[in-house]
């Protein structure tokens, strides 16, 4: 289901229509894992879909996004079905990456979601390769590059910073400051207050936004995917925000207090957007009858998706080289 | 060198004939373009891309900050997209600094991505020992690209198979390693004119002979013809083999080998422990036992780090010496083992 229309400017109700149907995604990922319907692990962004809401609005359609492994969000937000994205979660031939990535790996080449990256800041490097291609074939597109505050920590992120810097790329480097790196705090692990001043080192700008607003977000980057596409180069955009959830099934969040989570949900973004349209008129029936609309969409999607075939065996090696042997 | 050269053409570098490579491919695609460190103005520290910034500009010849983990993730994002680049890493060695962009990115794009993402990505480096560069320098990495699967692993051993194999590297939908030797650029051998691809997974046979095989890649395999023009003059004639490939690797031309004449020696620089030596072994032990005569037998580069010194050098490197010597032993002639 895409959750906007392509190339229209949203109304503030779908906009608040992709925040829910990220939302209502997970949390049924969520349940399906406890279920154990879901191998491996998950890892859930509960708390920061205004980010990746905003990163797709104040960017194109064609632009490219390569996410990470907390990627469903931006999937989502790119125009991922529910039904390729469940499927890819249970693991079925009906998947996005039919069943060889799940979780982890969402991709769709033609809606420019690159495969979500399971190394921490593997994905800026890559993206300094698209938004590469993309000038040096005079080509009118932004990559956005999502990542986590331990991102900023890695040396493929320095690497990637700098090359973007010296090239000028095309490129956006969106970082997701949800505070903990996994399960480490952020205080642990650098020694300055603002992840948007690194961009200093790299001679580029470095902005900081609220990242629990969609509209805030939706602005900042904006403004740096104008500089991007006016050949003006990357630009860091550092977004304050917070996951409900733990880093992953099991997290036992001994890193930080109920208060604090309970602090943080206060500035849900979902709820920031609802009260947004109501203050500005919007008729409270057309919400709920959204909401509604969202919630049996995912339930019609997430039981296609169980009913679903797994991959077939004979398929086993897709996406090989022909030359790879992979009999037994 | 009479069985070394490879058809009809002009006499050339083995650098000449990689750079001939890289330039009829640029000139023949416009999706290819070649990075790396000091490549474009400086002509690479082998000079092997001299003049390729002057003829096909800065769009196309780009030369990078010293940053390996970047400038291979950019070559693979491009691919993702289209481009076709060729990354040069100056050394070997340094691929461990862009480990993860190779082995985890590159290698996996394609599959994890239920084929939607392709990766045609060439990597040209040069490995090996024989210059005094020391144990961060002169390591012999293949067997890292043979164990993960992914990656195409070439290992020209002549101009002719530099130029082809690159070639056809930079043809590749999925990515490949085309890895030189640092000792080989200046040899000299025919080159075909005009844009050729060599298909990847055929082995060539160097020598032809009935008592003994020896299975060998780049460099080492002209080792092995002077061993085996020393094993001639003692009677014994032994078969060399130029694997050319060892990703995807011509499994059949070994065991064809084998089956006639009953011996194998596998030679390379690679450390002996888990290198393509105990692969090739394995494969031959499982397939072609009813043929073996003689235990297999391995002359690799010691498990220890290259060292500098050119007498230590020259102990680390397996020698002529080495290779005849296994041989000799497969043959059963009363010869104790070169290497413990």
């Amino acid at each position: 289901m895409n959750l906007r229309a392509a190339g229209a400017n949203p109304s503030r109700l779908d906009t608040y229509a992709s925040l829910i149907g990220i939302r209502g995604f997970e949390e049924r990922a969520q349940d399906l894992f406890s279920r154990s319907l879901i191998r491996g692990s998950i890892h859930l962004g509960i708390g920061q879909e205004a980010v990746a809401v905003g990163a797709r609005l104040g960017s194109r359609p064609g632009d490219l996004v390569v996410p990470t492994y907390r990627g469903h969000a931006y999937a989502l937000a790119w125009g991922m079905s529910f039904d390729a994205a469940f499927g890819e979660l249970l693991g079925r031939v009906t998947g996005c990456c039919h069943g060889r990535g799940g979780s982890k790996h969402f991709a769709d080449r033609e809606k420019g979601i690159l495969p979500g990256n399971a190394i921490v800041a593997a994905g800026l490097p890559i993206g300094c390769g698209t938004a590469l291609a993309d000038s040096v074939d005079k080509r009118d597109r932004v990559t956005i590059v999502p990542f986590g505050d331990g991102a900023t920590n890695q040396a493929a992120f320095h690497e990637a910073l700098n090359l973007a810097a010296v090239w000028r790329l095309p490129v956006v480097f969106l970082c997701e400051n949800n505070l903990y790196g996994e399960m480490t705090p952020l205080a642990n692990a650098v020694r300055i207050d603002r992840l948007a001043d690194r961009a200093a080192a790299y001679g580029i700008p470095g902005d900081q936004v609220d990242g629990m607003d969609v509209e805030a977000v939706t602005g900042v980057v904006g403004e740096a995917v104008h500089r991007a596409r006016s050949g003006d180069g990357p630009t860091l955009v550092e977004a304050l925000t917070y996951r409900f959830c733990g880093h992953m099934p099991g997290d036992t969040e001994p890193y930080r207090t109920r208060e604090e989570v309970d602090r943080w949900r206060e500035r849900d973004p979902i709820t920031i957007q609802r009260e947004r349209m109501l203050r500005a008129g919007l008729d409270e029936g057309d919400i709920r009858s959204r909401d509604e609309a969202i919630a049996s969409a995912l339930a019609a999607a997430e039981s296609a998706a169980l009913a679903a075939p797994p991959p077939d065996l004979s398929d086993i090696a897709l996406g090989t080289a022909e030359w790879m042997e992979w009999e037994r | 060198m009479g069985a070394m050269t490879d058809g009809a053409g002009r006499t050339l570098t083995y650098r000449e004939a990689v750079r001939e490579a890289l330039w009829l491919e640029l000139e023949n695609d416009p999706d290819v373009f070649v990075m790396g460190e000091d490549i474009g103005q400086y002509g690479g520290v082998f000079k092997v891309t001299a003049g390729l910034l002057d003829r096909f500009g800065p769009d196309r010849i780009l030369d990078t900050p010293i940053s390996e983990a970047a400038i291979v993730g950019a070559a693979v994002g491009a691919a993702m997209v289209g481009k076709r680049p060729v990354v040069e890493l100056m050394f070997m060695d340094f691929a461990f600094v862009a480990a993860d962009q190779l082995l985890n990115q590159a290698a996996k794009m394609q599959f994890l991505s239920g084929d939607q993402f392709r990766v045609p990505l060439t990597i040209r480096t040069q490995q090996g020992v024989g210059s005094g560069t020391a144990a961060q320098h002169s390591q012999s990495l293949e067997a890292l690209f043979m164990h993960i699967p992914g990656f195409a692993v070439a290992v020209p051993s002549t101009p002719a198979d530099a130029k082809g194999l690159l070639a056809s590297a930079i043809r590749s939908d999925q990515p490949a390693i085309v890895i030189e030797h640092k000792a080989l650029y200046g040899i000299k051998g025919q080159v075909a004119e005009g844009l050729y691809r060599m298909p990847f997974g055929q082995a060539a046979i160097r020598r032809p002979g009935s008592d003994a095989t020896i299975a060998s890649y780049s460099r080492t395999v002209h080792v092995a013809l002077v061993a085996a023009d020393a094993l001639a003059s003692e009677g014994i004639e032994a078969e060399v083999i130029d694997l050319r490939t060892l990703v995807p690797l011509d499994y059949d031309t070994i065991l064809d080998s084998v089956a006639r004449t009953g011996r194998l020696v596998v030679a390379h620089e690679g450390h002996r422990n888990v290198g393509p030596g105990a692969e090739i072994a394995a494969r031959v032990g499982e397939l072609g036992w009813r043929d073996l005569r003689a235990p297999i037998r391995r002359v690799c580069g010691l498990d220890i780090p290259v060292p500098y010194a050119a007498p230590l050098e020259a102990a680390w490197l397996p020698s002529a010496e080495d290779i005849a010597g296994a041989v000799r032993e497969t043959m059963g002639s009363a010869v104790p083992p070169q290497r413990a």
